[in-house]
């Protein structure tokens, strides 16, 4: 029943605003804010869906109560413009498209803290991101190429 | 999600005493990642959050002459990552490194893994087999609790109302103690283990068993201490017998629950199979 206020930046903008304790942040950011890029799949954790950056670390924003990300720093889907995504086009690495925002941010959290990450690693760590066209080898092969291209 | 308050004080003290001012309806959030499903999904109804991460002090990790101490706040690929934690046992860095997904990871921490109190969890057997303990905090002091003692039921554990839990302490490994973590996932690779196995051994120059520990994990309604199956090893050479027997041993001493993931008969026998890897694996 507590509101709270909470500061952040969003896509590097400054945000300050009162939250109830239970809004979640996948809540915030698409109802409140309006930022519908972060989608909310699953709402366990499971589906990688609302993948978003806290931090440069890849988290599940149906998990996170709004006032966990006060003082962060939040990358949404709205905020990226990388190569990632001309990569992700040219390699036709979506069908339906639900999962794109979350595969597009969890892909450039690795690539930002390791640029040369291993297909292994690129594998390892997207296998959390679920795509339920089962697009994965058009998703694979767009991450791997924005690694080679860099 | 139904309303409830959230308190996050900035100093441990603090956070004890809002704890003991109403244990019963206050509920304390670590990472998270358990806590917020269990809201959102009406399964507790507390009246206040009480979030923990202001307090900075419980993130630490750090070596000491005795062994190694994790903060509850650490999370769990801040653990994987650490190399302290890879210096102690690099099984148990691979250990945070299994659980789950790299989301998951950067959000959950130790503490909140512990008190939380799955049965098929994964650091908990690694720590077992590393003879951690945990220590809590409560307004009255501080307690010292053995890990084979925290975990008494499904989600239930031995902590008092008012208590945190701090850190875990791990002492040293005897000199070329070898350490694995072994998980059983035959579906996908961020599921919970059927049953996972995580082992410690020792020998001496003449091949003789001086030191072993085997930790069950989705094995019975808590992580389980395999000691019979330990006891069989125990100056005895760690050969393809020895293996074998142990195995057994530690099979039979499971209770698991039919679940998604296998029937108690099933889970039993692959406690015996995985047991055998992990043995290998050091032997």
């Amino acid at each position: 029943m507590t509101q709270h206020r909470i500061r952040f930046t969003l896509n590097g903008a400054a945000v300050d605003l009162t939250v109830p304790a239970e809004r979640l942040l996948v809540d915030l950011l698409r109802d409140d804010l309006g930022k519908t890029g972060t989608k909310d799949g699953c709402s366990v954790g499971v589906c990688g869906l609302c993948t978003v950056q806290v931090d440069g670390a890849p988290m599940s924003a149906c998990l996170l109560l709004a006032t966990q990300i006060d003082g962060a720093a939040i990358r949404t889907v709205e905020g990226l413009a990388s190569p990632l995504q001309e990569a992700f086009i040219s390699e036709g690495g979506f069908q339906c498209g639900i999962c794109t925002s979350g595969q597009l941010m969890a892909a450039d959290a690795l690539l930002r803290v390791k640029p040369k990450a291993t297909d292994a690693e690129i594998r390892d760590w997207q296998m959390g991101n679920l795509c339920r066209c089962t697009g994965y080898y058009g998703i694979e092969r767009a991450i791997f190429k924005a690694r080679d291209e860099r | 999600m139904r309303p409830f308050d959230y308190v996050e004080p900035e100093t441990l003290e603090e956070a004890l005493e809002i704890l003991a001012a109403d244990p019963d309806d206050t509920v304390v959030m670590a990472g998270g990642t358990s806590l917020v499903i269990l809201l959102k999904q009406d399964l507790i109804r507390p009246a206040r959050v009480l979030g923990l991460r202001r307090i900075a002090e419980l993130r630490a990790i750090s070596a000491t002459d005795e062994g190694l101490v994790l903060g509850a706040l650490a999370t769990h690929g801040m653990l994987a990552r650490s190399p302290a934690v890879r210096a102690h046992a690099a099984a148990l860095a691979s250990t945070f490194a299994a659980v789950a997904t790299v989301r998951i990871r950067e959000q959950a921490t130790l503490g909140g893994n512990l008190a939380h109190a799955d049965p098929a969890q994964d650091p908990p057997v690694t720590l077992l087999a590393l003879d951690g303990a945990a220590v809590a905090r409560s307004r009255f002091g501080e307690r010292r609790i053995p890990l084979d003692t925290l975990f008494t039921d499904l989600f239930e554990t031995s902590l008092e109302p008012g208590e945190l839990l701090l850190r875990v302490e791990l002492p040293r490994l005897p000199v070329a103690a070898r350490a694995t973590y072994q998980k059983f996932l035959p579906a996908t690779r961020d599921d919970y283990a059927t049953v996972s196995v995580a082992a410690a051994v020792a020998t001496d120059a003449r091949g003789a068993c001086t030191h072993a520990r085997i930790a069950l994990g989705g094995a019975a309604t808590v992580p389980l201490r395999a000691r019979e199956a330990e006891r069989s090893l125990m100056g005895r050479r760690f050969d393809d017998a020895a293996i074998r027997e142990a195995a057994a041993l530690a099979a039979a001493a499971t209770d698991p629950i039919d679940d998604l993931r296998g029937s108690a008969s099933y889970k039993r026998a692959m406690v015996g199979v995985w047991t055998e890897r992990a043995l290998r694996e050091v032997a």
